[in-house]
């Protein structure tokens, strides 16, 4: 078994609803949907976010989308206009929750390695023309 | 009029503030029949509601009517029917406007414009508090009662009922206050293809079809990151399109040509964004289940969406209120190497103890390293000595503007007073901002549907 950045088995996106963080958590791979649900788990988000999270961290579940949606409650600063925050709104606590790390078979840890992130040799004059 | 086996609804605003020729693109780029935009979000109003205060034709969203005029004659020769909730707290002036617009533009006598009223219950804020509506905040239970000298705005999440109304009355243009982003899309459904009240799933459908509309390009490419750097063309993003049927399903596309990238993960995310409890996603027409929806890819940018269940609306409408709360003001100043984020963090120290000498009381103050800590916080550990530079920010909110007034006097001194290399103050002294809060709280539905009003008019 090998320790991997969830950055490289799942995309995600969050958004706010009042002092709430909302991360929706996609796998890349439907079947590694099974292993995400077994190790982000409400309490293993809460305590990756620490003192981010003030409140409770709440979990649904999309099978259909092979996803899972965070609820991540007083972690906004008040929110919306009231937060002080650079990042206010919770648009990027998508790639926070994408730094914990999650245990995979060896073979799985060196299949997405590279997944997620800018390939090697990538270069912004690359950029628009629609291939990786 | 027969029954069409599809329509396309095109999204041609995400935001008030979203990029301005994106709807002149939707309207160009291929066949469509409904424009629908989005102009609202949870701040808005408030905003929308001083403006009125200081102007009474003003209180909508304006770069609408300009808007209009552009695409009003493309859109009348296409039969493309526009619906919006750009009319905000004033879809009155809204339509009065673009009625002008429609002239200027030469539609006259060929269009008709419908306007949707009765959201707005500021008016009747406490005829509504006296008949024993509470309007408790539906997060934290208080009453309102407890901040009602100091609200601002007060509008109610309404439906597609009006909509519906409008379009059945021959409406072209349909502006109104604070409809849900998604009914912009759904009205136009229930409208052509004659669903029931109660055809809970096929309204479900269309609502989980606004949903993917409402955010723009959000779906499109817009924001995604997945494979991000390998999206064409995103100077010239499409917007997104659905092909809707009766039948309740529907596909998600875009014009052929424009940039972006519509695939089960562009989309996947947008379901994703902003959502609570997915198995109970609660409009004012139906209870919408996210984890009943099916994702297709059917071909290149052509996503099909089927499955998606409902259940009965409850007996509430969500009333978006916002109340004034204080006052906040941030400041920047940028830090250079060597131990850049040292520096920055003296600086916040020296700046912390003055406002402290000054006997200035806040609610809160907030420092942050932008390049550093301000998106991932202690996620990120300690900053390395060699960091190349790091912008300090620190913010500060109370209930006394002068407190916050004389924190914004603070900032520019500390170039000459305290940590070296120092830069990045040529933008000012920072603005003092008016907090404008949200309450949101639950109102009885018979409370507000009676006094919705549908008014149409010809250009």
């Amino acid at each position: 078994m090998a320790r991997v950045p969830l950055v490289h088995l799942a995309h995600a996106r969050s958004g706010d609803k009042g002092d709430t963080a909302n991360v929706g958590v996609i796998a890349y791979d439907p079947a590694h949907f099974d292993l995400l649900k077994r190790q982000l788990t409400p309490a293993a988000v809460k305590a990756h976010f620490g003192s981010m999270v003030q409140g409770e961290v709440e979990r649904f579940e999309l099978p259909n989308l092979h996803a899972l949606n965070f609820l991540l409650h007083g972690a906004l600063d008040g929110g919306g206009t009231v937060s002080l925050m650079n990042d206010a709104q919770g648009k990027v606590f998508s790639t926070a929750i994408l730094r914990m790390e999650v245990e995979v078979p060896d073979d799985v840890a060196a299949a997405v390695s590279k997944r997620g992130r800018v390939p090697d040799g990538w270069s912004v004059e690359d950029y628009g023309r629609g291939h990786a | 009029m027969p029954e069409r086996d599809m329509i396309r609804i095109a999204s041609g605003q995400g935001f008030w503030g979203d990029d301005l020729d994106a709807p002149v693109r939707q309207v160009e780029g291929g066949p469509i029949d409904y424009l629908v935009m989005d102009y609202l979000a949870e701040v808005t109003m408030s905003i929308m509601q001083k403006q009125r205060a200081r102007d009474p034709e003003a209180g909508y969203a304006r770069d609408f009517i300009p808007l209009m005029e552009r695409i009003f004659p493309a859109c009348v020769e296409g039969g493309v029917r526009v619906v919006t909730n750009a009319g905000g707290v004033n879809p009155e002036g809204c339509a009065e406007a673009l009625l002008d617009a429609g002239r200027r533009a030469g539609v006259a006598g060929r269009a008709r414009v419908g306007r949707v009223e009765g959201d707005d219950i500021l008016e009747r804020l406490d005829a509504l508090l006296e008949e024993g509506h509470e309007l408790r905040n539906m997060e934290t239970e208080e009453p309102l009662e407890s901040i009602r000298d100091r609200v601002q705005s007060a509008n109610v999440y309404i439906g597609a009922a009006p909509i519906v109304e409008a379009l059945g009355q021959g409406a072209d243009v349909i502006v109104t206050g604070r409809s849900t982003d998604t009914a912009l899309t759904y009205a136009p459904m229930m409208h052509e293809f004659g669903w029931a009240d109660d055809d809970l799933d096929r309204i479900a459908a269309g609502v989980v079809a606004g949903h993917i509309n409402e955010c723009g390009a959000q779906s499109t490419g817009g924001n995604c990151l997945i494979d991000w750097w390998t999206l064409p063309d995103m100077a010239r993003v499409g917007f997104p399109i659905v092909e809707a049927r009766p039948d309740g399903t529907f596909t998600v596309t875009k014009h052929p040509g424009t940039g972006g990238r519509v695939d089960r993960g562009t989309v996947a995310e947008q379901i994703l964004y902003e959502m609570g409890d997915p198995t109970t996603y609660i409009t004012p027409d139906v209870i919408a289940d996210f984890t009943s929806i099916e994702l297709e890819e059917e071909a290149p940018d052509r996503v099909g969406v089927r499955g998606i269940r409902g259940r009965p609306r409850t007996d509430f409408l969500k009333v978006s209120i916002a109340y004034a709360d204080g006052w906040k003001a941030t400041g920047t100043l940028t830090y250079a190497w060597p131990d850049a984020a040292a520096k920055a963090r003296a600086a916040g120290k020296i700046l912390r103890e003055r406002l402290d000498r000054l006997g200035l009381a806040f609610d809160a103050v907030r420092t942050e390293l932008v390049g550093w800590d301000s998106t991932h916080g202690p996620l990120v550990g300690e900053p390395p000595a060699d960091l190349p530079e790091v912008q300090l920010r620190v913010g500060v909110r109370g209930r006394d503007r002068s407190a916050v007034e004389r924190f914004t006097r603070e900032i520019a001194p500390l170039v000459l007073t305290g940590p070296p290399s120092v830069t990045g103050f040529a933008g000012g002294r920072p603005r003092v901002q008016e907090i404008m809060a949200y309450w949101p709280a639950l109102i009885r539905r018979e409370a507000v549907e009676p006094h919705l009003r549908v008014h149409v008019e010809e250009v």
